[in-house]
């Protein structure tokens, strides 16, 4: 019992904050064979990402994508989730912490809670709710937000009667489960941890430090966050826009950008928060498409579209009619007293300083280091960067100053949700190097009993009706259903259940299984979208095959939306179950089949992100084929000396050359071209020519990391002028100390050159920065030298900006110039010296300035590598638009591939800086560490398969097929389409193309669905059969 | 479509297609492409026998639009109570409706392949879609190729009950006794059915 108790609190990784990032890592952790604790000082896990309507580029519903990573986490066997926890010490050194977390006091019994939200209903107390930004109210005891896990109401202590005077106990009265102990205290965890890896996040800035804006003085002035709460269908005016004054719908709305960023002033950060641009060109989007005559003007200083499709997302944004976009810095004036509008000074180019009136303001505030940080730092005795982010190497942002805690997420200065899940997933491959000797020791998989054979028996379905408390049995007439479901053909039990997910019920659902000798099991309750995975783990836990289960959403789609109409629902529950039990009628027993994976993987690209993720699987055991289509490792870093960090990148780079070659299990292939590659996750097949030879390697997962190129200007003279360099070029010249360059008197830096226009509608991202660099190392070297940064947008984000404060203050003249009005370049003499002479217009002036140059320099675009194509071609792998690497999810994948196993990091994936590269192959090494550290990989059984006696051969299924999973086989009687089920990701597409029905979809084949089609009918309400025989359209016989 | 055909012919007044709006499919697929040119198709053969297509609907509805989703639901249940019940408004009886559709099922196979060789396309809007399938273009299509299989089809389930004069054949399925006779001319041709002197009607051979 003692030694139990002692592994119990033994565990590989702690994972402090459980936000996106401290989810994502948990479960790449877990998944790679930890045990982790996932710990949150919040109710629930979900972070600030849960708070958000939408994410941007791609507009996804932010809690539709991650509220499945909420259930993946409960799920896992190696992932503890304890919310309402904070750490209190941490004492000893990496492999062997100690860790005391102190847990609060929820008042809530969570091992009995059900999560029915009757306590809620009944609890007298409106408190403001945090989680809607005190936007709406709530109760005292509530659930923080809807889809929170653990889904467990806490007591706020502050405002409930009970704890305050003991004057209200009703919660406890009224809880079925006697889930409620106002009695618990705080209690103190002691465990011992391998690693830390701490996503705390990040707070949004608080307006009302600055007065200034109006902010909690104003109440039509709101954050963005507060905005994303009014966008959201779960927030305070259900997905209605109203403004806080008079709820009306506002027609007049400005955002004002860089609140609380990029100010040096008292109270501000000096910092770029680098999603501030974004996330409001997203609102205004949101916005329109909520009211299309609404009026949006926003407020900006540069647009700083730096990440991948955000160029072309402001392009949507700001095509929107009645969407201003207006360059200015603003002070928020008055409050109209009547109207409770909002008025705006701001400068104009032609009519000098304005005043406008807006119906409502959203502040675009920063993102700020987490609430305490000083306290965190202390606690884990790690170091803190000016601005109170957590201090990093730029060689390595995920490791912090202490060894073995790393960090990931915000919490290393302002990112969005991508960068976050990469660092996650790159915290995942840094845990794994220094914990690799114990991997597997505490991870435990689940255990199942054998699974019986039904298929000689007759059909036996049992239907458990749930009143999921209150919620369905409240407006469902459930005794009747359940009598109703027992009359059904093939029901021989009907049972009603409280709540059939509590682990009490479940396992009552589970004997009756056993006991009546059930063989389909059909559920009338909630979701499948949250509760199949657990029914489907019962069935599996009574001996039954799990594609035996059926749900039927009597919550969702009936109680909770006719809860004024009890008759018309308890009928409509009726019609869903007669359904669900035709459909399970059918049901047949899937195989989810296990896949060999081979241990071993291919890096493709032996520039710093192939290396990086090399050495770090290697570092771990994996044995590492690493490609290169070079003589010579190092790829497009050998270019750059130094960052504008200060980082020295040469002798980083040489030591991590000779790391990589020394490695005993990184087999490196110089001058190499693959010429083939076959097969699917865990086992692929890859044929590469390499210094005259032809090897053949077989590996389970590949990375891909074949970089990107500078483009060769074809504008402003170069290559006709040797004055006329690019970035690369320049930062060379600096290196060698060049005379003639470190001597010019005049330096012009023209920005953009060759992207943000129409055939590359993209940002480079890093041409900024790189400028601003060479910029200020040529000042250093020539204090006299006139410099000017000839730009569009200085897209110097995160904290980055300080070096662009800096350069300001240096004398290097900045000039803003637009798309449609470049700059002029001509060759001239002046003096008789031959000079480049650049033509711009001042913004400022309005008028034409002339510079003589000695020296032009050309930022220039950052294009995708010549083989990406190819590449792209041979792992089936998409491309974006702009020809880069497409990854699988923009926010939540971005280092996978839709196609499983294949893996993406550095400049093939988009452009980006050496220390968002290193993190990012991390990243990508963290994933494939996932699927390397099986030894099967499984594969679902809801898949296509054909029935070669109807298939025609004609090719519909293998055309539609957009993940190649279907090909033509030789077969006695032709050549026939046939499905591998490994690279199937049952989406059925091709049952709908097939002309004759021969290929069909696992567990959704045309029987099934015809069946609950026919019973989604009453019997006597079916037409009669017109036809002699059966006509097999589903009609009365 | 089968599933759409299904639901009508059990007596469904309408059917109503959801999906995630245009790309943000979570498969590579993207089949909602594919489901947007399959309704506009559907909605076509409802049109050839007879049915009001706007008892087949599709919208786009995110999982978090639970509101919009009420809304778009109350408005289809409005628009088809304004309707009527199927068959009902469009005068065609219970047994005539069944009838219909087991013979559009009869060519399901060959509206696929019409579907796959000349109306497979990929816009980026749903307006092009709408555009494209109402072009003369695609009308003309349609009545050129669809039409008179499915007419042929109808006659040949119809005389799979019992056989048929020419006359009673038009009025069971509306359809002109020239364009009956013609149709009759040609399956007769292609060996499908016969014509029984004796009794002056037609029979499935």
């Amino acid at each position: 019992m003692e030694n139990e108790l002692a592994q119990k609190n033994l565990i590989d990784v702690l994972v402090v904050g459980g936000g996106i990032s401290g989810i994502q890592a948990s479960l790449d952790l877990a998944n790679s064979g930890f045990k982790v604790y996932l710990i949150d000082k919040s109710p629930a896990i979900g972070g600030k990402m849960s708070q958000l309507d939408k994410t941007f580029p791609s507009n996804d519903c932010s809690m539709c994508i991650e509220s499945p990573k909420f259930n993946e986490c409960s799920r896992h066997p190696n992932i503890s989730i304890m919310t309402y926890t904070e750490v209190g010490a941490v004492k000893g050194k990496p492999g062997n912490f100690k860790v005391t977390l102190v847990k609060k006091p929820r008042y809530v019994v969570e091992s009995k809670c059900t999560g029915c939200n009757i306590c809620a209903e009944y609890c007298p107390v409106k408190v403001p709710d945090q989680y809607n930004q005190n936007l709406s109210t709530n109760k005292a005891i509530h659930i923080y937000f809807s889809q929170a896990l653990p889904l467990i109401p806490y007591i706020d202590p502050k405002t409930c009667l009970y704890l305050k005077d003991g004057s209200c106990a009703i919660c406890e009265g009224v809880c079925k489960p006697r889930a409620i102990d106002l009695h618990q205290e705080e209690e103190e965890i002691e465990v011992e941890v391998g690693a830390i890896v701490l996503s705390p996040g990040f707070e949004t800035f608080d307006p009302k430090l600055r007065t200034d804006f109006g902010y909690g003085v104003m109440e039509n002035v709101v954050t963005s966050l507060d905005y994303e709460r009014i966008l959201c269908s779960t927030g305070p005016y259900e997905g209605t826009i109203r403004r806080p004054s008079d709820k009306k719908h506002p027609e007049k709305i400005a955002w004002i950008q860089c609140v609380g960023s990029r100010q040096v002033t008292p109270g501000g950060n000096s910092y770029c928060s680098a999603v501030c641009c974004a996330y409001t060109q997203k609102q205004v989007i949101l916005t329109k498409d909520h009211d299309a005559g609404m009026e949006a003007t926003i407020f900006h200083n540069d647009i700083r579209a730096f990440g991948k499709d955000f160029e072309r997302f402001y392009q949507r944004a700001e095509k929107l009619p009645d969407v201003r976009f207006i360059r200015s810095y603003v002070s928020v004036g008055k409050e109209i007293p009547d109207s409770k509008n909002v008025t705006i000074r701001y400068s104009t180019p032609d009519e000098g300083v304005k005043e406008e009136e807006f119906d409502m303001v959203v502040l675009s505030v920063g993102l700020n280091p987490p609430s305490d940080v000083q306290g965190l730092a202390t606690t884990f005795g790690i170091e803190l960067n000016e601005h109170g982010f957590c201090k990093t190497k730029p060689s390595n942002a995920i490791e912090t100053s202490r060894p073995g805690i790393f960090v990931s997420g915000a919490f290393i200065g302002p990112v969005d949700i991508p960068e976050s899940v990469v660092a996650a997933s790159g915290a995942n491959a840094l845990c794994s190097e220094l914990l690799s000797y114990r991997r597997g020791d505490l991870s435990r998989e689940r255990e199942y009993p054998e699974e019986k054979d039904v298929s000689e028996e007759d059909i036996r379905i049992g239907v458990v009706t749930c009143l999921c408390g209150a919620n369905i049995g409240r407006v469902v007439d459930t005794p009747s259903v359940a009598a109703y479901a027992a009359t059904l053909p093939g029901v021989v039990y009907s049972e009603e259940n409280l709540f059939a997910c509590s682990t009490e019920n479940a396992q009552l659902i589970a004997d009756a299984i056993v006991k009546h000798n059930l063989n389909r099991v059909v559920l009338a309750a909630c979701t499948p979208r949250t509760h199949e995975p657990l029914f489907r783990d019962t069935c599996r836990e009574a001996g039954l095959n799990q594609y035996f289960f059926e749900f039927a959403n009597i919550r969702e789609h009936c109680s909770w939306v006719h809860s004024k109409d009890k008759e018309g629902a308890t009928q409509k529950a009726k019609d869903i179950i007669r359904m669900s039990v035709a459909r399970a009628a059918h049901l047949e027993p899937l195989e989810e089949f296990q896949l060999p994976v081979n241990p071993a993987v291919l890096v493709i690209g032996g520039g710093l992100a192939g290396m990086t993720s090399a050495l770090s699987m290697a570092n771990i055991g994996f044995e590492v084929y690493l490609l290169e289509k070079s003589s010579d490792l190092g790829g497009m870093a050998r270019r750059i000396h130094y960052t504008i960090d200060g980082f020295d990148v040469q002798p980083y780079l040489v030591d991590l050359v000779s790391k990589v070659y020394r490695h005993p299990s990184i087999h490196v292939y110089l001058d190499a071209i693959i010429t083939e590659a076959s097969g699917y996750v865990g086992n692929f097949t890859t044929t590469v020519k390499t210094e005259g030879q032809v090897k053949v390697i077989d590996h389970g997962a590949a990375i891909i990391a074949t970089g990107a190129e500078e483009y060769k200007p074809t504008e402003y003279l170069y290559g006709t002028d040797d004055k006329v360099l690019t970035s690369l070029e320049l930062e060379d010249h600096i290196v060698r100390r060049d005379e003639k360059v470190v001597n010019s008197q005049s330096l012009v830096m023209i920005q953009c050159v060759g992207c943000r226009q129409a055939d590359r509608n993209y940002c480079s991202r890093v041409c900024c920065n790189q400028s601003i660099k060479n910029a200020l190392k040529m000042r250093e070297m020539n204090p006299e030298m006139d410099i000017y940064i000839l730009f569009r947008d200085m897209r110097t984000y995160g904290l980055k900006e300080d070096y662009y404060r800096e350069a300001s203050s240096k004398d290097i003249k900045f000039i803003r110039y637009e798309a449609t009005d470049k700059p002029l370049v001509e060759a001239a003499t002046e003096g008789g010296q031959p000079i480049i002479r650049v033509t711009v217009t001042d913004p400022i002036l309005g008028q034409k300035l002339a510079i003589d140059a000695d020296l032009l320099v050309l930022a220039a675009a950052i294009i995708p590598s010549p083989s990406t194509q190819g590449i792209a071609k041979l792992f089936k792998t998409a491309t974006s638009p702009d020809g880069f690497f497409q990854e699988a999810h923009v926010k939540l994948r971005p280092v996978d591939f839709a196609a499983d196993g294949v893996f993406l990091c550095g400049l093939a994936h988009y452009p980006k800086h050496i220390t968002e590269t290193i993190s990012q192959a991390y990243g990508a090494a963290g994933r494939a560490i996932n699927l390397l550290s099986k030894d099967t990989v499984t594969a679902s059984g809801a898949v296509c398969e054909v029935e070669e006696e109807d298939c025609v051969s004609c090719g519909a299924c293998i055309t539609c097929c957009a993940y190649g999973a279907i090909e033509f086989k030789d077969t006695p009687r032709g050549k026939k389409a046939t499905v591998n089920p490994v690279l199937c990701k049952g989406d059925g597409l091709c049952n709908a193309k097939c002309p004759t029905q021969a290929i069909k979809l696992k567990h959704y084949t045309d029987d099934e669905i015809f069946s609950q089609i026919d019973a989604s009918v009453p019997d006597d309400e079916r037409p009669h059969c017109p036809g002699a025989a059966d006509c097999g359209s589903g009609c009365k016989k | 479509m089968a599933f759409v055909l299904r639901a009508f012919a059990n007596g469904a007044d309408g059917v109503f297609i959801g999906g995630c709006w245009l790309g943000e499919c979570h498969y590579v697929t993207e089949g909602n492409y594919d489901a947007l040119s399959m309704m506009h198709l559907s909605r076509k053969v409802l049109e050839q026998v007879g049915i009001n297509p706007q008892r087949l609907r599709l919208e786009w509805i995110a999982g978090s639009e639970g509101m919009r989703y009420a809304e778009v639901m109350n408005d289809f249940g409005r628009k088809l109570k304004e309707l009527g019940p199927i068959g009902v408004a469009e005068g065609i009886s219970k047994d005539g409706l069944k009838l219909k559709f087991q013979a559009v099922k009869k060519i399901l196979p060959f509206l696929k392949l019409v579907e796959r060789e000349r109306l497979r396309v990929r816009f980026k809007t749903e307006e092009e879609y709408n555009q494209y399938f109402s072009s003369d273009e695609v009308n003309k299509l349609i009545s050129e190729l669809v039409a008179d299989k499915l007419a042929i089809s109808q006659i040949t389930t119809l005389l799979g009950e019992k056989p048929l004069s020419t006359r009673e054949i038009s009025e069971i399925l509306h359809l002109e006794a020239s364009d009956v006779a013609r149709y009759l001319n040609s399956t007769a041709r292609q060996g499908l059915v016969r014509y029984d002197t004796s009794h002056k009607q037609y029979a499935i051979a």
